[in-house]
């Protein structure tokens, strides 16, 4: 059944809320995954080089399920949306957008990114949307298997050598206040608690996730930085270049014949 | 036309047993994926549980059952949807779809869930984890340390 069709959701304020909010979750894995995917050929052993490539091409179709969620409750079909959209349209966080820089900085992504991730999926799966419910509890199984793969290489960098160490470090430095900001709201986002789609609020899905990757940050060792503010912006469609550039790449294809099939 | 429709489900069926996952030799029966077969009228409504959401199988698994379906006289429209109300687990694949996949050389896990690995090959448990993630999205790469073969295995989601 369409979602556009549950009782629940009749309200136009909370269909187009809802929208929005999926449009984030599939905007961030479609992003992300586009990221990973630029490791094929790349990574530093030929494991990491298949899991990196297994990594996108999961989010990227976890992307496109959440694409098709947002057809049923506002306008457009998933390619439209993927590849039809200019960055400002976008709602991804500004974290997945950067370009891959070093290994490390890869890795630390992946690994705020997929415990970020798995929090949101949790809050969707306690939600009273049944089939965003059901749908979360089946990615959620999925995704452990990145969780695992995020973690066993970000210990393994921080504890390794001094080098790796202070890649990782800086990468962290670097990338917490963009992390932190994945819980940044997306427009009337209250509609949507109001809905009951999503178990808890952001700011409680902010708390646990901070407490879950402390726990590990803290056990090999690295900091975060003590200020953190001004990562936000993606949620409101404020991006960088690196942004234009990968969607520059990424949609050429769709671009130079938009709405052919094969 | 009771009788009709029901002689219709019983054809469903059997010809869903001819469609085969595109990566794997198994049936999309054999393999646990089909939830539930309607049929009204000259309509089926095929549902759908993935092994992997993500897998990019689905799609041509979901053309081939349409193609194989509309085949069947009397039946002229097929909707095949995905299921996501109940999570696909190893209890769902047949024991002949079990086999088929061991015969075709992976290491199949049993209904439980902590266990070690097997090799395919000569059944020693004498194996290491290479890389969870392998050639495809159900599958991740072992060695087998006595007869010192890479090994592949059918990974169910954790």
């Amino acid at each position: 059944m369409s979602l556009a069709a549950l009782p629940a959701l009749q309200g136009t304020d909370t269909r187009r809320a809802l929208a929005a909010y999926l449009l984030s979750v599939a905007d961030d894995e479609l992003i992300l995954g586009h990221r990973h995917s630029e490791w094929t050929g790349f990574a530093p052993d030929i494991e990491s080089d298949v899991a990196l490539s297994s990594i996108a091409q999961e989010e990227m179709g976890h992307a496109r399920l959440f694409y098709q969620r947002v057809g049923e409750l506002a306008e457009g079909d998933p390619d439209a949306l993927a590849f039809g959209r200019g960055a400002e349209q976008f709602r991804n966080l500004t974290l997945v957008e950067r370009s891959n820089g070093d290994w490390g900085y890869s890795i630390v992504r992946l690994f705020l990114y997929d415990h970020a991730d798995a929090v949101r999926l949790e809050a969707l799966a306690g939600g009273s949307v049944t089939p965003l419910a059901d749908l979360a509890r089946t990615l959620r199984r999925e995704e452990k298997y990145h969780l695992m793969y995020g973690e066993q290489w970000l210990r393994g960098l921080a504890t390794a050598m001094t080098d790796s160490r202070d890649r990782i470090q800086n990468a962290l430095s670097r990338g917490w206040a963009e992390a932190a900001a994945f819980f940044e709201p997306t427009e009337d986002f209250r509609s949507v608690l109001d809905s009951g789609a999503v178990a808890s609020s952001l700011d409680q899905q902010q708390e646990r996730w901070k407490e879950t990757v402390l726990s590990v940050l803290d056990a090999v060792g690295l900091s975060i930085p003590s200020d953190w503010e001004g990562g936000a912006g993606g949620r409101a469609g404020r991006h960088t270049d690196d942004l234009r550039i990968l969607l520059d790449e990424m949609t050429s294809v769709w671009r130079s014949e938009p709405g052919a099939k094969w | 036309m009771m009788q009709m429709t029901v002689g219709l489900e019983k054809q469903v069926w059997d010809a869903l047993e001819t469609v085969e996952d595109p990566e794997l030799p198994i049936s999309v029966t054999d393999l646990g994926l089909i939830q539930e077969v309607t049929v009204e009228g000259a309509s089926v409504r095929v549902r759908m549980i993935p092994t992997y959401s993500a897998c990019p199988a689905i799609e041509v698994m979901r053309q081939d059952i349409r193609r194989r379906l509309l085949e069947i006289p009397g039946i002229d429209h097929v909707d095949v949807q995905l299921s996501f109300e109940e999570p696909w687990t190893m209890k769902r694949m047949s024991p002949r779809g079990r086999e088929r996949l061991v015969h075709h050389g992976l290491s199949m896990p049993s209904k439980l869930r902590i266990e070690s690995v097997e090799c395919p090959f000569c059944g020693s448990t004498n194996t290491v984890l290479e890389n969870q993630f392998g050639p495809t999205l159900c599958r991740s790469i072992h060695y087998c340390n006595n007869c010192q073969n890479p090994i592949e295995r059918f990974k169910s989601p954790a």
